[in-house]
């Protein structure tokens, strides 16, 4: 599924890099703990969290995660935010809830980003 | 490069291509990951396969972060050798009282501010180890832990 097709799904706001929502995201790893996305998420998928930090862009780069989803309506930090921009990984965030955000997603179709 | 990769033990006489340091400063959250990033730039520029990039990036930044959460200073070594990549990160700190234990999943010793940063949850450390080709770890508490780290991987000019 495109990345504009889940922005439209979730009624996201796209926060940067948005010349990339044509990016085809194959699956989907939900984590607030950085550690589990390192060690678990397959590339290319789309990291759903909560935690807006720096750490969470900087984990999206290095686990090659095609978007960051914040959800519960979370903005990331300004340094979050910049260096987003830097690697273009798109940030957006939704006001539906982690469980919401990915009940939808799954119902969607999209399936888990996890390693065997 | 051809045949099997060979195993990349201490050797005095090994061909480093590219060297450098890095100094990760102990409880600096907030640049906490900009070592891993320098390094996979460099890695990218050196023309690693990308799998090869991706598992030494994880390994970087789980190291950097247990330095930054953990030590008071830390230096993360870079050495680029015909067979892959070599990493040592060596920190001054309280260091590891039981290695066996801490590196159990699950294992931790951090407080809720470095929970709060998404990490500490005892898996960082296995990480390493799982995304290594071989793989080290010593301590001594009260100085510091030594983790040293090597993932094969040829150059793309040279397979």
């Amino acid at each position: 599924m495109q990345l504009r097709s889940i922005v439209e799904l979730l009624g996201c706001e796209v926060l940067c890099s948005r010349e990339a929502l044509g990016v085809d995201v194959p699956s989907c790893f939900a984590a607030d703990l950085m550690s589990d996305v390192l060690a678990f998420a397959t590339p290319n998928a789309l990291l759903v969290t909560g935690l807006t930090s720096v750490q969470a862009v900087h984990t999206a780069d290095v686990a090659e995660c095609a978007a960051i989803l914040f959800v519960g309506a979370k903005r990331p930090s300004r340094e979050a935010l910049e260096l987003a921009e830097r690697r273009a990984i798109p940030l957006l965030s939704t006001s539906h809830s982690m469980f919401e955000a990915c009940g939808v997603l799954r119902a969607a179709g999209i399936p888990p980003a996890r390693k065997a | 490069m051809t045949g099997p990769t060979p195993p990349l033990a201490d050797g005095a006489a090994e061909e480093v291509l590219y060297s450098e340091s890095f100094r990760i400063v102990g409880n600096d959250f907030e640049h906490g990951g900009e070592v891993a990033a320098r390094v996979k730039a460099i890695l990218k520029q050196l023309g690693f396969p990308g799998d090869a990039i991706r598992r030494v990036s994880i390994a970087n930044f789980e190291a950097e972060m247990n330095v930054i959460m953990y030590a008071e200073e830390g230096t993360l070594d870079l050495a680029v050798v015909p067979g892959g990549v070599r990493v040592t990160v060596a920190d001054r700190g309280q260091g590891i009282p039981d290695i066996d234990w801490a590196m159990q999943e699950g294992h931790s010793t951090a407080t809720p501010e470095m929970r709060a940063r998404g990490f500490g949850a005892g898996l960082g450390l296995p990480n390493i180890k799982r995304n290594s080709d071989e793989f080290a770890i010593t301590s001594t508490v009260g100085t510091g832990t030594t983790l040293r780290y090597v993932v094969y991987a040829g150059l793309s000019a040279e397979n």
